[in-house]
């Protein structure tokens, strides 16, 4: 019985990635390495301003200082950080005044994903920032966000035009020195997405970046930054997918979110980076820091992910409970299959008055990955009656994966309520029976049954992601259930 | 319609179906009854395709074609149901959206068009008024906190939604109440035609006071000992399985 499971697993988690073509594009690259060099080789591709520059190597150097963490529960070799080419940019004839002078090589790459730089086409009205390896290479509805005052541009663009924005929040929340990853991307981050959002302004629709690493040997280190005002809205949607290559990528981002008093940010992840091959070859290491802060009272955001990528995952969309009655909130669905190792979870810091957090993970493994869910909960001395609900499941396919949950909690003040309830299940033969008696096959049923499990996630995301998310999931675990 | 001959299957080492014979005909109603651990509920899987057990000789002829060869979600759609004694629960999924699910594999199978929501609903409307369940129940997730009556009629409702050729009941009857027994059965009686067929499995007698069968067989011991008519079923009813065992017992000395 256990050999038919196996074996029906095998089958339905063998699938190939999908998205692992490489687009033939001459590229301007910096030189192999890392070194002040390479820092300055990047601030002048960018034509930066000299504090810029400061900033990048006052990270660098403190990141000397620093050692890569070894504390989560995934294993890989060494990384050489001498080995990577930190900025890798698709070259272009002439740099892009509009949409339509872009290289028909990239856009037909974005096209290939699903993604149409064509405004006209994209009748769906969501704004799409694409960045191919180390920059941005369009952006678009640009000037209709502009009219409600909404910024949405490339980081580089931001750094040019709204020095002063950037100046204030960049590194205000994520600091350069918070971890090993985030000083190294503090220091070689050479593009992402900044979006404003002003005072009592409702973002007209969703914003979204699309990342794709196009170039070998590169590392993509991006850096976002979304800024909303008091009272106002913005949903921001990220989709990521890499060429299959035989070698490891490095992808360290970092994200910074803040929300000021009655600001809410929804910020959702559909991550799909090459996940290396069914012998476990290759892949995207994807060492990410993502945070928010409720800077004012009444703030929300809500992190929702739906991880599906990447050989190496260790990513912690995290929150800040700052100001009174603010909201955080993490739901997240992560598959693993093959020999994906993925670290994932949130921190909820309470440091505000009754402010509340929820946290619905997830956890998906099949074949010989193993799926760590770790969670942080903290409520400081002041924050009085905060209250977080964190509920974790984990579901898995077959015998030889494992799953794991790492659940810490700080409370410091004892009107604090603070609930965690885990489960594991496996899928099970008569489930999937009772689906093939009414004609759905093993496949489908697996589907089925996986969507059931994260549905409470899956309906956090916005419609059209949704769909594409659902499918993702049973592409991903394609040929590996029974 | 179903050509079952010298069936036998194991579990693991034991043996339990020892030599099925059985020949059901479309517009026919078979009944079989036997005591516990006689093999009825394991002929019922082996026919839907559970991979449990391992076929070990004999053959089944499904209106022309090989069952025994077909993976269970294949037979399915060829037409044969099985309303489960123990209905699964799938967490988050809608029942509502399993059936459609179910009900568009079967019409690309047969080369249909996937039903939209709209005909789909009409559809599901007619079949909720036959079996009695209300769309709330629908709307809920599949047999999770269902009441066994709730389940039961969740499985009759599926099978007017599937329109099977042959469907085969597992201890329907199991752990309902009279009126729940009632709608039930009320619900084969409307869907049973001349073109289908239905395989009753069941321990007592009382289903068949409201389902009543063409013929009733015996299971004892992996082997059909009895065949009748519905005085059979009374039969036994009256002096219990025991004096069948005896009958055997006496048959093999």
């Amino acid at each position: 019985m256990h050999e038919e499971n196996d074996d029906i697993l095998e089958q339905v988690t063998s699938s190939e990635y999908k998205y692992g073509f490489v687009t033939n594009i001459e590229a301007d690259e910096a030189p192999k390495g890392l070194s002040e060099d390479t820092i300055r080789f990047i601030s002048a591709k960018k034509n930066e301003p000299e504090w810029m520059l400061e900033y990048r190597l006052k990270a660098y150097r403190h990141w000397l200082t620093m050692e890569e963490p070894t504390w989560p529960n995934v294993t890989y070799p060494k990384i050489d950080f001498q080995d990577i080419i930190y900025y890798s940019a698709p070259k272009q004839k002439i740099a892009p005044k509009s949409l339509d002078e872009i290289d028909p090589e990239l856009r037909e790459t974005f096209e290939k994903l699903g993604i149409s730089l064509n405004e006209q086409k994209r009748l769906t009205g969501v704004a799409v920032d694409a960045v191919m390896d180390s920059i941005s290479v369009a952006t678009t509805f640009k000037e209709e966000l502009s009219k409600v005052g909404v910024i949405f541009c490339s980081m580089s663009e931001a750094i040019q035009e709204h020095p002063e924005l950037i100046k204030k929040y960049l590194g205000s929340v994520v600091p350069t020195t918070d971890n090993y990853f985030t000083a190294l991307n503090s220091a070689v981050f050479s593009d992402g997405s900044f979006c404003y959002i002003p005072k009592g302004v409702r973002c007209p629709m969703e914003l979204s970046t699309y990342f794709r690493i196009n170039a070998a040997n590169t590392g993509q280190f991006e850096r976002t930054l979304i800024v909303a005002e008091e009272g106002s809205y913005v949903s921001y949607l990220e989709g990521c997918t890499a060429p299959m290559r035989d070698e490891n990528q490095l992808h360290a981002a970092v994200v910074e979110l803040v929300a000021m008093e009655k600001a809410e940010i929804k910020y959702s992840t559909v991550q799909n980076w090459y996940p290396g091959d069914k012998e476990g070859k290759g892949g995207i290491y994807n060492f990410v820091t993502k945070r928010g802060i409720c800077a004012g009272d009444h703030a929300k955001i809500s992190w929702t992910q739906v991880e599906t990528g990447s050989s190496v995952t260790w990513k912690y969309p995290s929150v800040i409970l700052k100001g009174d009655y603010s909201i955080g909130e993490f739901y997240s669905v992560a598959v693993t299959n093959n020999y994906q190792q993925a670290d994932t979870g949130t921190k909820m810091v309470h440091l505000g008055k009754n402010t509340r957090s929820r946290i619905v993970s997830k956890g998906i493994s099949a074949g010989k990955s193993q799926n760590s869910y770790r969670g942080l909960v903290s409520v400081a001395k002041n924050a009085s009656n905060a209250r977080n609900f964190s509920q974790c499941d984990s579901m898995l396919l077959g015998d030889r994966c494992g799953a794991h949950t790492f659940p810490y909690i700080e409370v410091k003040n004892n009107t604090a309520i603070v609930e965690h309830e885990a489960t594991t299940s496996k899928i099970g033969e008569d489930q999937i029976f009772y689906c093939n008696q009414r004609g759905i096959d093993t496949e489908a049923a697996v589907a089925l049954i996986i969507n059931g499990f994260a549905k409470e996630v899956m309906n956090q995301l916005p419609m059209e992601f949704a769909v594409e998310a659902q499918k993702l999931l049973a592409i991903s675990l394609e040929g590996s259930v029974g | 319609m179903l050509k079952i001959e010298n069936l036998q299957a194991r579990i693991e080492e034991k043996e339990i179906l020892k030599g099925i014979n059985l020949d059901i005909k479309p517009g026919e109603i078979h009944a079989i009854m036997g005591p516990n651990g006689s093999g009825k509920s394991t002929l019922a899987s082996v026919l839907a395709g559970r991979e449990d057990y391992e076929v070990t000789g004999g053959s089944v002829d499904f209106m022309g074609k090989d069952l025994l060869e077909m993976a269970p979600e294949d037979r399915a759609k060829e037409g044969l149901f099985l309303a489960f004694q123990y209905p699964v629960e799938i967490p988050g999924v809608s029942t509502t959206n399993f059936i459609k699910a179910a009900v568009n594999e079967k019409r690309k199978y047969q080369g249909l068009e996937a039903l939209d929501a709209a005909q789909f609903l009409k559809i599901m409307k007619e079949k909720m008024k036959m079996v009695e369940i209300n769309q709330s129940l629908l709307s809920r997730t599949l047999n999770e906190g269902f009441s066994g009556g709730e389940k039961k009629r969740n499985e009759i409702f599926q099978m007017a939604m599937l329109e099977p050729k042959l469907a085969i009941l597992d201890e329907t009857d199991s752990g309902l109440d009279i009126d729940a027994l009632r709608i039930v059965a009320n619900g084969v009686n409307q869907l049973r035609s001349k073109d289908n067929a239905f395989l009753v499995v069941t321990h007592y007698q009382r289903l068949l006071d409201y389902i009543v069968p063409d013929f009733v067989h015996v299971l004892y011991n992996g082997r059909i000992v009895r065949s009748g008519t519905k005085e059979l079923a009374l039969e036994l009813e009256e002096k219990g399985y025991d004096f069948i065992k005896a009958e055997v017992e006496a048959a093999n000395a």
